[in-house]
């Protein structure tokens, strides 16, 4: 089963921490989104292995925007 | 060379004209650029207000002597006509988003109960001895707002400027410092860890009209708000209108970079030894730090009453966020909660009250001038 993690806020992705193929447990640390000038650390919710990475580093992101899948 | 040749050289030298205040204030000066160089306390002004406060305090120079080169800009900009505050409220008027406003008008009370460490102080000045006029503007403090805390004092106790406005910026940046631990004294680990419900979207037509009816509505209240209110709004017309972009990028980078020039140069050029070094100066920091810790905790006091009776409950750190700081104050309530449960978001909740509080404050010194100014 595929679970998306989406943006809970609107702003720029400053570092993405992992690949596609990685194995991520709950509470990994997998972005860092600016957002009013300050830096939002963004947590994986559910553990499982990245099956596709929709940002890139420096793209700006809405909120509720899918910015990874899990599988 | 005979003797008096050579004494009236030197008298012309500032170095024989030097006190101990004078080089008391280039400490102060080189602190507050240091503070703003290696801490980044708000270096766009403290930097410039530090530099000011230097030259002012070299003898002989008359920076500030009527005519001379800063006394025209202070005179003009600041004392006489009051125009660069306003102008940096357009520019702040241009940066702000009032979606959050929008999309949560509760918050606009947030906003407004922070203010109550501004009547509050001003209470308190009064019993400490200041007169009402130089009570108003060391309350104004309170509310954490450079600009207003200019305008209002300039116009009614311009002795206290330099003190009332480095006090007011000194405390914009020490918010990240002050405000946790009364955030945390005054809630519980439960209402830290409240998640709030996701923000509605706001339509274009309701950002658009906004400013024009925040204008009208606050205008009407309290006229006297209406250069600061005003020119927030305008500027905030000027981002959300969508045609007029390079106005609103004008107002919001060139603009208000080259008013910030000279304000920070006058505000500091204001603080000359013997106007600065009264006891006067440190009382005003200690009450308006007063000021400023009880507006925090009126927010957070205020939105636990709310939430005696709200089904969606707000989490009472973004209270907190009523003081104007913006956006430090928001950011401050979202790095709080966060130390409670990571995933908790309320960083665009808190920038409600945020921006709510600083029209509380602009209003607030309309009131006050429209009590005090005849």
């Amino acid at each position: 089963m595929s679970v998306e993690v989406m943006s809970p806020i609107s702003g720029k992705i400053l570092e993405v921490y992992v690949q596609v193929g990685d194995q991520v447990n709950e509470d990994d640390e997998l972005f860092s989104i600016e957002a009013m000038k300050m830096q939002n650390p963004i947590y994986a919710d559910s553990s499982g292995i990245v099956k596709e990475i929709k940002v890139k580093q420096d793209d700006e992101v809405k909120e509720d925007a899918v910015l990874l899948i899990l599988e | 060379m005979d003797a008096g040749l050579f004494y009236q050289l030197v008298s012309k030298m500032g170095f024989y004209h030097l006190t101990l205040g004078n080089i008391l204030m280039w400490i102060i000066g080189i602190i507050l650029i240091t503070l703003g160089i290696t801490k980044q306390y708000e270096p766009l002004l403290l930097v410039p207000i530090g530099f000011g406060i230097l030259v002012v305090n070299l003898p002989l120079t008359d920076l500030m002597k009527e005519g001379h080169l800063l006394w025209v800009f202070y005179h003009f900009a600041i004392d006489r006509w009051d125009i660069l505050p306003p102008i940096i409220f357009m520019g702040i008027g241009a940066m702000t988003d009032f979606g959050p406003v929008i999309a949560n008008p509760k918050t606009l009370l947030l906003g407004a109960a922070a203010q109550f460490g501004v009547y509050a102080t001003f209470f308190g000045s009064l019993l400490m001895g200041f007169n009402i006029k130089e009570a108003a503007s060391i309350g104004i403090i309170g509310g954490a707002d450079g600009p207003t805390t200019i305008f209002l004092t300039s116009q009614l106790a311009p002795h206290l400027l330099g003190a009332a406005a480095v006090a007011a910026y000194s405390y914009m940046a020490l918010v990240p410092i002050i405000q946790p631990p009364i955030m945390k004294l005054l809630t519980t680990k439960e209402e830290r860890k409240i998640k709030m419900k996701r923000l509605r979207k706001v339509s274009n037509l309701e950002k658009i009209g906004f400013p024009l009816l925040a204008t009208i509505v606050i205008c009407l209240l309290v006229p006297a708000s209406a250069p600061l209110v005003g020119m927030f709004m305008v500027g905030n017309l000027f981002r959300e209108c969508g045609v007029v972009e390079r106005l609103s990028k004008t107002a919001q980078n060139e603009l208000i970079n080259i008013v910030t020039i000279f304000l920070g140069l006058c505000i500091g050029a204001t603080m000359s030894a013997q106007v600065f070094l009264k006891p006067g100066s440190l009382y005003i920091f200690f009450l308006g730090l007063f000021a400023f810790c009880f507006s925090t905790a009126a927010g957070l006091l205020l939105a636990k009453f709310m939430n005696l009776f709200l089904k969606d409950k707000i989490n009472p750190l973004i209270g907190a966020a009523g003081v104007s700081a913006v956006p430090m104050a928001a950011r401050v309530a979202q790095v709080v909660a966060r130390e409670e449960d990571k995933k908790n978001f309320i960083l665009m909740h808190a920038m409600g009250p945020n921006v709510a509080g600083t029209i509380g404050t602009a209003t607030a010194a309309g009131l006050f001038l429209s009590m005090l100014l005849k």
